[in-house]
């Protein structure tokens, strides 16, 4: 079985969920891993989960890129190469601490924003969307106040020249324009991958789209997505 | 420095009397309690735990006519929280609680730290809170004045609840004149306990260490019990000092390191520090363990310098719990809270003599008997036995009909209705609100009632919070029956059967005998729902004093009703039309009633009365059929008609699927009566639920009805992309017809009041 570790923060509050959507829903193996641990070597996949961690009361994942377990998981990502996702809150600690690309400014409309939106599928072909079809469209909820991802043109151009952009956001029918832009991000920007496609970073919550009591089962793919290709390289 | 670092030794002249809110006889009873004059310490706790908001005095009496038994009740009214047994391993903690006065002056902060108090309440019983309600009410949404209120509030309630990870999943937003000084904010949390760990604010044990844990105290809201407990006026509007800070990280470390606490079996009890902060918390876990506190004011963790044991026992800093430490285990919980970065302190230890002695540099500052500080039936403890007398407004507050023109234009009233800020869709305030996290919300807001998923057990909860204020202004009795009702009916449209209830009984002065008896007749309306329902109370919240320079508000019992769905495949159902050529069915009789309506205020400018009828009986048995209707996987959706009436409630039947992300639909209504066709479309006759079957289920429906002995009538077909509604007028064969695309309602709806927030 495939063994992933969900990093809790002091704030982290989407971690059960994680676990839950992991075990429960994909059938793998999960565990907690507390923020002030070293040993996460053991681990196949490293969850960075959605909250407040420490409260981001400075600037959202400012202050947990600095925590101890954060030192191993940039170890883990670029020198053992194993896979990192970070889902909201964990996107925003995966670009403080520099393992990918950009910022995160206030949504657009300067309010949190917790609703169902659509996703396009912009690249098929990496460890965490394999089970997609390009282009497909997903339905998954966000929920933040921070999630207007911002680079400069050349760190975009950069990422559209590499196929680093995973995630856009479009409407019900993948129409990608400024009007199905949930948050107001740069160039539609829902998720990104590192260069080397083993860290990727998402604001859309996957684990709150597991079954379709829920409102939608297309969180499953990302999982799943996981699953195959750890099983299939590692 | 506040105005409140005085010598202990002042002395207590008539004017600091008045200061603290004493009416005479009432410092004539802490002379006679202490047997000399008080410290000013020790008059500063007596105003504390004597405010209206603590002490509860003026509504104690009445409060004691709810039933509270039943036998899903762990824990009724006078803890931290009620509890509700499940009949699994589990149990549901709930309550709901007002924070009026600091949202009125201080929307962001007051909003947010009620939500912060509440969700301690639940923490503290040892459960896990799982759901967050909201149940706001403003002046008008045009007004500058509103619209800065609820940027503010829901922004607040966002910051605290999305910070905590417990999403808010239902609420009403209601707007009427009566609140544009007063704003009301009551927030309800509920969590879930495994039973065997379940935890009180109780003292016990001779020596027990008294433990602080949590944020630092500062001098914020220093007195906020005594500013809940007066009217809102020019000058309370200064009093932000008495609003207090909101520190939702704080409390989400607070929250792990409770549980933590109670499944390492270390504490014999935890109170929050809410309203009066160590004031109230160390004198009720006394007074509910029958013994006596120490406390050592150098002890208590302080975040400014100079604080007088006055200003340390009155303030008001969020995010503090005290708790008694099981024997020797002080370490151990200095251990826990270490873990998740905070601190613990021994600051005190439960003492035999049931007094509470707090101590400042050696000396005993203020030595108090618990007793009549908080136990309402010492003779010493300043109830008030008020009579009511009947608002000289009720005596011409019925309209009559004839005096009221039908419109000629049905649709252009349906129109209206729908954008109009009762009606209109709410959704850029609960959009707001993290409401999947956990992800076990399966009914989403917007809808009657939310649906709560309980992972690995064989039951859901739904809940719903509602009140319409209008009706228990224009009659309090009926009003606060209505309340109870279709609270009860709003989660019976879900398939839940309805368990028990909270309240938060927002009122005007209770020492204005007219406030006192909208107060009384409410509550004995609730009460006579609550019996017939057979809904104990569990827990709750009064506030009085919410008046602005222009008058009282609309006496306001909102009513926080939990039930559950139950059996291995959880049946539920959603409010809004699923599939076409499904037929819809109306259960429950229309009724010749325009009373109290939105219609009447929204289109005619008249709030007068009759309110509805409401007749248990009906009411129980139509809420039964729907909720058996379900349970058989026959009902496919369940609607209540209520405000706006039935072409409002069929508009939102057609439209709301949109919230969950399903397609709009259309239906085809025949209505066949010769009641007047405003009453008809848009009277608010209660006890009435539009359900939707397939064809071959209809039988099996109308059997279901018939066992109840209610009226059940195909009214229609779901379909199509407009919503019509034929009226069959019988009395001059004059058919009218509804007849308004889909698109055009979801326009209306979606932006009547969205464009205010």
């Amino acid at each position: 079985m495939v063994k992933f570790g969900v990093v809790v923060f002091p704030g982290s509050n989407c971690d059960k969920d994680c676990l839950w959507a992991v075990k429960d829903m994909t059938g793998e193996k999960a565990d907690f891993i507390w923020h002030e641990s070293k040993d996460i070597m053991k681990y196949d996949v490293i969850i960075l989960p959605g909250g407040f961690s420490y409260g981001d009361y400075l600037r959202s994942g400012a202050i947990a890129r600095f925590s101890k377990v954060m030192d191993s998981v940039q170890e883990f990502a670029l020198k053992k190469n194993k896979m990192v996702v970070g889902i909201c809150n964990g996107f925003q600690i995966l670009l403080e601490a520099g393992l990918l690309p950009g910022a995160m400014l206030m949504n657009k409309n300067l309010k949190f924003i917790s609703k169902y939106i659509y996703l396009s599928v912009e690249n098929n072909k990496t460890a965490f969307t394999s089970k997609c079809k390009k282009g497909q469209i997903l339905r998954i909820p966000i929920a933040h106040g921070e999630g207007n991802y911002f680079c400069d043109d050349k760190t975009l151009n950069s990422l559209i020249k590499n196929d680093q952009i995973v995630f856009r956001y479009c409407d019900e029918h993948g129409k990608i324009n400024d009007e199905t832009n949930a948050n107001g991000s740069l160039y539609n920007i829902a998720g990104i991958m590192n260069i080397k496609g083993n860290v990727m970073g998402m604001m859309p919550h996957p684990e709150r789209a597991m079954t379709s009591k829920l409102g939608s089962v297309d969180g499953n793919l990302v999982f799943q997505s996981i699953v195959t290709h750890v099983k299939k390289y590692l | 420095m506040s105005k409140y670092n005085k010598a202990n030794d002042l002395e207590i002249t008539d004017e600091i009397i008045k200061e603290h809110g004493f009416k005479p006889e009432e410092y004539e009873n802490i002379l006679t309690i202490m047997g000399r004059k008080p410290t000013y310490v020790e008059l500063g706790i007596f105003s504390a735990m004597w405010s209206e908001h603590c002490s509860y005095k003026h509504s104690k009496p009445t409060l004691k006519k709810f039933p509270h038994k039943g036998k899903f009740v762990i824990q009724g009214p006078g803890e931290n929280a009620g509890i509700i047994d499940t009949g699994t391993d589990l149990a549901v903690a709930f309550k709901i609680e007002s924070h009026n006065h600091p949202s009125a002056v201080e929307p962001f902060q007051g909003a947010a730290t009620g939500v912060g108090g509440i969700l301690r309440d639940i923490f503290t019983m040892g459960a896990r809170p799982v759901a967050g309600l909201d149940s706001l009410r403003f002046g008008n949404p045009e007004s500058k004045n509103t619209q800065r209120l609820i940027s503010g509030v829901v922004k607040g309630i966002a910051f605290y609840g999305n910070c905590m990870g417990v999403p808010t999943v239902a609420g009403e937003t209601v707007f009427e004149d009566s609140y544009e000084d007063n704003c009301l904010v009551n927030a309800m949390t509920i969590g879930i306990v495994e039973k065997k760990k379940i935890i009180k604010a109780k003292a016990s044990g001779l020596g027990n260490s008294v433990m602080y844990i949590g944020a630092l105290t500062g001098r914020d809201g220093i007195h906020g019990a005594t500013f809940a407990s007066a009217e809102l006026s020019e000058e309370t509007a200064e009093n932000r000092s008495s609003v207090q800070v909101a520190d939702p990280f704080m409390e989400k470390l607070l929250l792990e390191a409770t549980l933590e606490l109670i499944d390492e079996k270390v504490m014999i009890g935890i109170q929050d520090m809410g309203a009066a902060g160590l004031t109230s918390s160390s004198t009720e876990m006394a007074y509910r363990g029958g013994v006596g506190i120490e406390l050592d004011m150098d002890k208590v963790p302080k975040r400014e310098k100079g604080m007088n044991a006055y200003e340390i026992m009155l303030s008001e800093s969020q995010e503090r719990m005290l708790l008694v430490a099981k024997k020797g285990k002080e370490k151990k919980v200095e251990k826990i809270l270490n873990k998740w970065g905070l601190h613990a302190s021994v600051i005190g230890k439960v003492i035999k003599k049931p007094n509470v002695i707090i101590i400042e540099k050696g000396q005993v500052v203020a030595d108090i008997p618990v007793y009549p500080l908080t136990d309402s039936n010492h003779p010493l403890f300043p109830l008030k036995k008020q009579k009511g007398v009947k608002p000289a407004y009720l005596k011409d507050i019925d309209i009559k009909p004839e005096e009221v023109k039908v419109p000629e234009n049905m649709e252009l009233v349906l129109k209206k209705l729908m954008a109009c800020p009762n009606i209109a869709s709410k959704s850029n305030i609960w959009e707001q609100y993290d409401h999947m996290v956990q992800t076990n919300t399966v009914t989403l807001p917007g809808s009657d009632a939310a649906v709560i998923d309980v992972k690995d057990r064989d039951f859901m909860i739904s809940t719903a919070v509602d009140c319409n204020g209008r009706y228990v202004y224009l009659d309090p009795f009926k009003g606060g029956k209505i309340a109870m009702a279709e609270s009860a009916r709003n989660v019976s449209c879900s398939g839940a059967t309805p368990v028990a209830f909270t309240n938060c009984l927002n009122f005007g002065n209770p020492e204005d005998p007219e406030i006192f008896w909208q107060f009384e007749k409410a509550v004995e309306g609730m009460c006579d729902a609550a019996t017939a329902l057979k809904t104990p109370v569990i827990s709750g919240n009064v506030s009085f004093y919410n008046e602005g320079p222009s008058g009282a508000i609309y006496p306001t019992p909102v009513v926080g009703m939990v039930g559950y769905i139950t059996g291995k495949e959880k049946r539920y159902a959603k409010q809004y039309f699923k599939d076409d050529n499904d037929i819809i069915v109306l259960l429950g009789d229309n009724k010749n009633e325009i009373g109290a309506s939105e219609y009447l205020k929204v289109i005619h400018g008249i709030i007068k009365g009759p309110v509805p009828d409401i007749n248990m009986k009906n009411e129980i048995a139509v809420q039964k059929s729907c909720r058996e209707g379900i349970k058989k996987g026959i009902i496919k959706s369940a609607h209540d008609t209520s405000k706006g009436g039935l072409a409002v409630a069929l508009a939102e039947c057609c439209i709301t699927s949109t919230l969950h992300g399903d397609k709009a639909k259309g239906a085809r209504i025949e209505l066949k009566s010769n009641m007047r066709m405003d009453a008809l479309l848009f009277g608010e006759t209660q006890s009435r639920i539009i359900v939707t079957v397939s064809k071959e289920n209809l039988p099996a429906l109308k059997k279901i009805a018939l066992a109840n002995k209610i009226t059940a009538t195909q009214i229609g077909t779901v379909g199509g992309n407009r919503l019509m509604i034929n009226v069959d007028w019988t009395s001059n064969k004059n058919p009218k017809k509804i007849n308004v695309s889909i698109d055009e309602l979801i326009e209306l709806w979606s932006k009547g009041v969205n464009k205010y927030v």
